[in-house]
């Protein structure tokens, strides 16, 4: 709409039902920020069973109520549906709408020069329906036999007879695919359609490709989801047996007749669908976080990223090869040897271009000279930390290794270093990063100091006794660790690990401080104060509607800094080299 | 794509004529259920005519005949090999129920003592 | 902010020659085939590795109770849809507003019957029978597949509808833009007809 039709909406188009990419950014934002801390919440319940099993929770045990804190000892129930709600949460509500729905949404756009997204009320929908998923998600607590309780994988058979937790528990994975689907459809479009004249596909920054990747793997992995959990809804309310054998006993009982004239389905189809959708998955948690910390430091080395051309190409066949290794989650369901080989070597293959990512960043740092602000600092430690997560899955990939850790907390270990001090310090340079473009203002850097260092060890702490333990066979998804003889000598890096998990809650006080006060009191600065060169940074902070004040034309390159023949030591990309 | 007048109506044309082909090949498609085939004729015949008809409908209908844009192709490939993929399925699962662990592997583990009311969750894991 | 001040929505992007719309309804699309495909690899899944005797064998065509002739009667139904949907939108293209909603009223007439022939001469006797999903895995899939399909078609008419309707002013203020849209209802629309396609044989003939 041209500028002279300067209609004021209301309160409620403007920030609730709005349908301009960066508030819907926004909104997205705060609400899986939200859903984070309380899916970390729970996580602190369930490290105090861990730590000191059959002991009464001190005050919250008892407020907590009877039935699931009975004498002020969590149930096992309980435990497994905190344990349900932390992964799903995590992952569905916490990092994926963070990494795509708020920092996809609201730089994705701003960095290819558009004016929003391609379908504005498409996107509106998307987040919407997001967090209808993420309401149902949470009145499954409140449901009979509480939230779901299966595992967040929902293997059949348990799960097709769990409580009724499960049900809300697959409408509200369905909502949260849709949410997917709808985003993942407007991301893709709107990166083919709407770049700045001169903004070629390889001048595009590194964080829209991993977008751009991303969202394909989201189009085409979720809809399989979808399919299985339509399947075990209809297990569950139709009485189907598409996922339950025939001839099943359950505490004596026979579920699943040989019914005439056909009879049961297969537990081992769930996991093939669960885990198509749900390895690409992982990589939709890591590559917008690659994305993230490519941006930042070539931001803070004042360099130019190294290798930008293998690192973009290693993200497309990241993303490709991520479709066919699924099955290596299922070593242990007694699949024949030459399927295994298979899925052994395409999960070796597909682990080669992570690590010419991984290696390509670090090289970048060489010689640079490297700005240690806040950002930077989560950027650069989200380096050895996903270098960890990385190399130990390798021997989960492989067969014979996996057959030993498979279900222990080494696995724990193996994919939080990769999602929690890899993507969640991701997500927290993001936030330091953007922060001034989305409010004109800075955050503190010595509160971003404090966070920084006290998550790093906290992180650590929580993360690191899980190989010890895991390899020592501590057996993963268990209620009481101190049940078990073999656990004795283990029980001492449990307590380590929790009370680490609950120094990184504390750890996160002076970001939700600096946080608020920073976006009324945070220091006021410039369009663009990190002296970057992306596009972003050429519009105002915050940006207006519609985004740029001229049409913005692209003369190169993504990353050039140091460029020589410039005063300055960077050069943005929408400004013209001088005659 | 073409979009003049007379373009339009040899369209037109085409459109009437891939119907008249499709509801031939239902009519075929039936009547070849009826015949008897050995072994897996049947399902091949069926699934080629039901190919066929779904070629013309995606070429035709949903001009894909005239349509050029790589941006449209490429995910249509990548899709077209992900459901191969898929559908190989079906022979991964088979394969799998050969091989098992012996039932009782894992009853082993010693057990101090069981907690309170078992979650039940044990054998399911992952 | 209305979606028109964005570039593409209505011409093609001159590089990638394609409206937005257009992408975006074949990315949709493209999901959708995975959707069904999981759905058609369960169901190859369960038959092939039904037991070939015993009690459980799969179901025989008379123990289906599956009529071809209603199976088929529904095909053709779709299949004139599909070329009534294409005409409706080569008459846009001819600029003959009037013939295209005719065209497109004949449409939703058809998906209607679809509906129709499915509700009452197949789920209904079938729950007269006492034949529930739950019956057994044959009727387990039939019913997931065909009830899916079935909302597809439901999506579909709630969209052609909206063009008939109030949809149809769009046609007033932008012919291109309300062409595009059809082109790409349409697109979905030949895409559910393609899925019918593959069930028709696949249940009621093989
Ligand atoms: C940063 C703080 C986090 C801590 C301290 C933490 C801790 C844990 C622990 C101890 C478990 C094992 C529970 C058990 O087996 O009984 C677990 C499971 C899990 N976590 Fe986290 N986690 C954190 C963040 C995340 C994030 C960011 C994600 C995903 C993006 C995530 C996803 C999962 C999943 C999927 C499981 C598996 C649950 C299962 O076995 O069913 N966690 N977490
Ligand atoms: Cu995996």
């Amino acid at each position: 709409m041209s500028h002279d039709e300067h209609h004021e909406l209301s309160f409620i188009r403007k920030y609730v039902f709005s349908i301009d990419h960066k508030v819907i950014g926004i909104q997205y934002g705060i609400t899986a920020l939200c859903f984070l801390f309380f899916g970390f919440c729970l996580m602190m319940l369930m490290r105090w069973q861990l730590a000191y099993p059959g002991q009464e929770l001190p005050v919250l045990g008892k407020l907590l109520g009877e039935e699931f804190f009975p004498g002020g000892v969590m149930t096992p129930d309980f435990y497994n549906s905190l344990g349900v709600m932390h992964g799903t949460i995590m992952i569905f509500l916490g990092v994926v709408p963070l990494l795509v729905g708020a920092f996809g949404n609201y730089v994705m756009p701003l960095q290819i020069g558009a004016p929003d997204m391609s379908f504005p009320k498409l996107n509106m929908a998307s987040y919407w329906i997001y967090l209808c998923g993420g309401c149902v998600m949470l009145a499954s607590f409140f449901v009979p036999g509480g939230a779901a309780n299966s595992g967040w994988t929902a293997y059949p058979p348990l799960s097709v007879t769990a409580t009724t937790g499960q049900t809300w528990w697959i409408i509200g994975m369905v909502f949260l695919i849709t949410s997917s689907l709808l985003g993942s459809v407007n991301f893709i479009v709107t990166i083919v359609q709407l770049r700045a004249k001169g903004l070629t596909m390889f001048r595009l920054p590194f964080f829209v490709w991993s977008q751009l990747v991303t969202a394909f793997l989201l189009l085409l992995a979720f809809p399989p989801l979808e399919a299985a959990g339509v399947l075990q809804l209809a297990d569950r309310v139709l009485g189907t047996s598409f996922f339950l054998p025939e001839g099943l006993v359950i505490s004596g009982q026979q579920l699943v007749q040989g019914a005439v004239p056909s009879g049961g389905g297969n537990p081992i189809l769930w996991q093939h669908l669960f885990w198509f959708l749900a390895h690409p998955e992982v990589y939709v948690l890591i590559l917008p976080a690659m994305g993230i910390v490519g941006e930042i430091i070539a931001n803070n080395t004042r360099k130019p990223l190294w290798g930008y051309r293998p690192i973009v190409y290693s993200s497309i066949f990241l993303g490709f090869m991520s479709f066919i290794v699924w099955a290596h989650h299922m070593f242990i369901t007694g699949m024949g040897t030459s399927l295994s080989m298979f899925f052994a070597t395409t999960t070796m293959i597909i682990s080669i271009p992570s690590v010419v990512i991984l290696t390509a960043l670090v090289i970048s740092l060489y010689k640079g000279s490297i700005r240690f602000n806040v950002p930077m600092l989560f950027a650069l430690s989200f380096l050895p930390m996903f270098a960890i997560g990385g190399l130990t899955g390798l021997p989960l990939g492989l067969p014979a290794s996996d057959i030993h850790l498979h279900d222990t907390y080494y696995v724990i270990g193996h994919f939080h270093y990769v999602v929690a001090p890899g993507t969640i310090f991701a997500i927290f340079a993001g936030v330091y990063y953007w922060f001034p473009k989305v409010t004109g203002r800075r955050m503190s850097e010595g509160l971003g100091k404090i966070h920084f260092w006290l998550s790093l060890i906290g992180m650590n702490g929580a993360f690191m006794p899980m190989f010890f333990v895991g390899i020592a066979g501590m057996l993963r998804r268990g209620y009481d660790p101190a049940a078990y003889a073999a656990n004795e000598n283990l029980l001492g890096m449990v307590k380590m690990s929790s009370w680490s998990v609950w120094m990184l809650g504390v750890a996160q006080l002076p970001f939700i401080l600096n946080f608020f006060m920073s976006i009324v009191a945070g220091k006021k600065v410039s369009a663009n104060p990190w002296e970057a060169t992306t596009l972003e940074w050429s519009a105002p902070s915050p940006p207006p509607h519609g985004n740029f004040e001229a049409v913005p034309v692209v003369y190169r390159g993504p990353y050039e800094y140091s460029t020589d023949d410039r005063k300055d030591d960077f050069f943005p990309q929408h400004l013209q080299a001088e005659a | 794509m073409a979009d003049s007048h007379a373009d339009i109506s040899k369209h037109v044309k085409l459109y009437i004529g891939v119907f008249a082909a499709l509801a031939g090949l239902t009519i075929v498609t039936v009547l070849a259920s009826q015949v008897d085939f050995s072994g897996p004729g049947h399902v091949v015949v069926a699934l080629l005519i039901a190919g066929i008809k779904a070629t013309l409908v995606a070429a035709v209908f949903m001009h894909l005949k005239w349509e050029r844009s790589g941006w449209i192709w490429w995910p249509l490939v990548l899709c077209a090999f992900f459901f191969v993929v898929l559908m190989t399925l079906p022979t991964l699962v088979a394969t799998e129920s050969r091989d098992r662990a012996p039932a009782g592997t894992w009853d082993t583990i010693p057990v101090r003592e069981a907690p309170a009311h078992s979650g039940g969750n044990a054998e399911s894991g992952h | 902010m209305s979606a028109s001040v964005l570039p593409y929505t209505v011409k093609p992007h001159p590089v990638t020659g394609v409206y937005s719309g257009k992408l975006g309804t074949w990315l949709f699309l493209a999901s959708e085939v995975m959707l069904f495909g999981a759905f058609f690899s369960t169901y190859v899944l369960l038959r092939v590795g039904a037991p070939t005797e015993g009690a459980a064998v799969w179901p025989t065509h008379e123990q289906t109770h599956l009529s071809w002739k209603i199976g088929g009667f529904n095909t053709l139904v779709l299949i004139i849809s599909s070329v009534t949907m294409v005409l409706a939108w080569a008459q846009l293209k001819m600029n003959n507003f009037s013939k295209a909603r005719l065209y497109l009223i004949v449409t939703f007439v058809l998906a209607g019957l679809f509906l129709v022939v499915k509700l009452t001469m197949e789920y209904y006797p079938k729950f007269e029978a006492g034949i529930r999903p739950s019956t057994n895995i044959f009727f387990a899939a039939y019913f997931v597949l065909t009830g899916l399909h079935a909302l597809h078609i439901v999506g579909g008419m709630v969209v052609i509808g909206y063009f008939i309707g109030p949809g149809a002013s769009l046609w007033k203020k932008d012919p291109e833009y309300f062409t595009n849209r059809i082109e790409c209802t349409g697109l979905y629309w030949h895409f559910v007809d393609l899925v019918w396609i593959f069930l028709f044989p696949v249940l009621y003939l093989l």
